[in-house]
């Protein structure tokens, strides 16, 4: 018993990808003390593909996030980034190779305007020192206009966000600011984009919303997504690929009907006790919001 | 051509004065500091040359702590590095002054980094703590390293010539000392519009995310040390240009407490603050002082009663200041200015 998946609206199968994947894992350990938050996890990611990992509370996926963008420092295993292994690079080193990422708990700098909150997105990528910035005319200034047209353009146009691009993050909704982090992580010309919880706590136009930029990051700029998300309307519509992780291990991956059909995925993503019931109601649950997507 | 158009309005949009009301302003306020001079009495210009000096290193200071978020209550001893550089460089090789300047906030800026070399681990008042004793160390090479920073007695050194003629008086010196510190000031309000400046920030509010976009901790926190001692440097050497004499006891403690006081009582983080706090806290004690003296001729015996009265005044108004503005000076103004609606510097 699969949960109902219109099947026209799962995405065409991608041809099997000829080179490396955008992102792989490997048997990654990580421990807080005594506590084993990440047991042996590995994965990855296809070029070009929407990988979700979903899972209970506490599995583990923020960690994943973190051991992956370079924060934390894994006990054992090894990260892939198109091809190349980033185990020794540090996180600022890694997102100028184009990882990217936007946070669970939305991390954005308050006391900036929505501009230039997406503007450090690109830091890595621009050359002005601090002479050049001193004096602004000449190099600092080209490359700030630079920019600043490209962010208007290619950013600002396709995330709607022109009516706020001068307004303090301080001032703005939630919903809308998950989306200038999205923003942020764009400018960083990223090649993977690791989302965490992207659609938490919004409404469902907003969610509506989301799911649409993302399919668009995808498939208009070519960026390889990997998202953390308990909506699982949004992660049967969007994914290519679901991995599941329950206390720090995964349990299952492969396309999202598969993975959705898994009685043992049911039992762990949702607590233990009847799993006919429980699959009753994740049923219901992705038929509301497969309504509104 | 519309790419053309856009991005005209984009470098329109981007301008560090964006009104013409505020280019205008800002015409105004150069040409006051044009024709200050030519009106001001040599006491005046005494306190003009002192208040740019204090603005070019409250500026640096507020670089570092009110942009980076890193504290330092070394500021003062990075104008010592600057003074004496230029010092030694002045009676030793006779070098021009403006290259003086330079190699005087170059070995500031130097120190600067290896004081905030502890920074991406030490936060907070533990970095203050650190930098002040960077300080004690300082301190004690400017009064034991006799040979070059001439010991306790210190050094004297001629004054700044240009063409031949000394700039020895504060009229002569106000043409070299305002010029830089408009200079200086227009610098750090540029780096605000740039890529590093926007790293600045984010380090000071997050730095963990900072990481996250690339932007790395240690090398954006040295970058802000050895911008901010440069500043103190290039005013500290402009000090010795100022007072000719430089002993251990011409940068004590006291005045970084003085230059950290400046930008919080201006405003941490903002231009604006940098200029007014220095500003006010040269200004005050010296508008207390021509009170007292205003009353003489009524108490005879003011000054001996009220000098002390003074400095409780004194701390009494930055007490104030911090509890009814505590975001500084620059927030004062600019509520000022949305009540006038017409004020040059942008909100
Ligand atoms: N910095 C930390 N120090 C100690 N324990 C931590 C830390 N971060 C996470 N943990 C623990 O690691 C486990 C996994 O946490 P994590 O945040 O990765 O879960 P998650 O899957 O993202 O959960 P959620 O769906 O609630 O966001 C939890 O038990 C958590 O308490
Ligand atoms: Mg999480």
């Amino acid at each position: 018993m699969a949960i109902d998946v219109d099947p026209s609206r799962l995405l065409p199968e991608l041809p099997l990808p000829s080179g490396p994947p955008a992102l792989a894992v490997d048997g990654l350990m990580l421990f807080f003390g005594g506590l084993r938050v990440l047991n042996g996890v590995s994965f990855e990611a296809r070029e070009g593909s929407v990988t979700s990992i979903i899972g209970p509370n506490g599995a583990g996926k923020t960690s994943l996030f973190n051991t992956v963008s370079g924060f934390y420092k894994p006990a054992a295993g090894a990260i892939r980034f198109r091809g190349a292994s980033i185990d020794a690079l540090r996180a600022p080193a890694r997102a100028q190779l184009g990882l990217a990422r936007t946070f669970q708990n939305i991390s954005l700098f308050h006391g900036m305007t929505v501009l230039d909150n997406i503007k450090l997105g690109r830091h890595a990528h621009m050359k002005s020192g601090v002479l050049d910035a001193l004096w602004y005319r000449g190099r600092a200034r080209r490359e700030e206009m630079e920019l600043r047209r490209e962010i208007e353009e290619k950013i600002i146009d396709f995330l709607e966000i022109d009516h706020i691009r001068k307004a303090p993050v301080s001032a703005l909704s939630y919903g809308l600011r998950k989306r200038v982090e999205l923003a942020r992580a764009l400018a960083m010309r990223p090649k993977v984009l690791l989302l965490d919880e992207p659609v938490a706590g919004m409404n469902r136009e907003e969610t509506e919303d989301m799911a649409r930029f993302i399919l668009d990051v995808k498939e208009e700029w070519g960026v390889t997504v990997l998202m953390v998300e308990h909506d699982m309307g949004m992660v049967m519509d969007i994914s290519d690929h679901v991995v599941v992780l329950n206390f720090g291990q995964v349990i299952a991956s492969g396309k999202p009907r598969e993975v959705a059909a898994n009685p043992e995925v049911i039992a762990a993503y949702l607590g233990s006790g009847n799993v006919e019931d429980l699959r009753a109601r994740v049923r219901q649950g992705a038929q509301a919001k497969r309504g509104a997507v | 051509m519309r790419i053309g158009t856009a991005k005209t309005s984009y470098l329109a949009d981007e301008a560090l004065f964006d009104t013409a009301v505020q280019r205008r302003w800002m015409v105004a306020l150069l040409a006051a500091l044009v024709l200050f001079p030519l009106f001001a009495g040599p006491y005046w210009l005494y306190l003009g040359c002192l208040v740019a000096i204090n603005v070019a290193s409250a500026t640096g200071l507020n670089i570092l702590t009110g942009f980076t978020g890193l504290v330092s209550l070394g500021q003062a001893a990075f104008m010592g590095v600057g003074a004496y550089t230029v010092a030694w460089l002045e009676i030793n090789l006779g070098t021009p002054f403006l290259l003086n300047l330079i190699i005087g906030g170059c070995s500031a800026s130097l120190i600067g980094m290896v004081v905030g070399a502890p920074s991406l681990r030490v936060k907070g008042l533990y970095l203050a703590i650190a930098t002040i004793a960077a300080s004690v160390i300082l301190h004690f090479l400017f009064a034991n390293w006799t040979a070059v920073t001439g010991g306790a007695s210190g050094l004297t050194m001629p004054p700044a010539t240009f063409f031949g003629t000394p700039l020895d008086q504060p009229g002569k010196l106000y043409w070299v000392i305002m010029p830089i510190t408009v200079l200086m000031v227009l610098g750090a309000a540029n780096l605000f519009r740039t890529r590093v400046g926007r790293a600045f920030i984010a380090v000071r509010d997050r730095d963990i995310s900072a990481e996250v976009l690339g932007i790395p901790l240690l090398r954006t926190k040295l970058t802000s040390f050895a911008l901010s001692s440069f500043y103190a440097g290039v005013a500290g050497g402009m000090w010795a240009y100022f007072f000719r004499v430089i002993t251990p006891e011409s940068f004590p403690l006291v005045m970084s407490i003085f230059f950290l006081a400046a930008i919080i009582v201006g405003g941490m983080g903002t231009i604006l603050g940098g200029i007014l706090g220095a500003t006010f806290m040269t200004m005050v004690p010296e508008a207390l002082k021509l009170i007292v003296g205003g009353l003489s001729p009524w108490l005879p015996d003011a000054v001996a009663l009220l000098s002390p009265v003074r400095t409780i005044v004194f701390g009494a108004l930055i007490v104030g200041f911090l509890i009814f503005e505590p975001r500084g000076l620059a927030e004062a103004w600019r509520r000022l200015r949305r009540f006038f609606h017409l004020w040059p510097f942008k909100t």
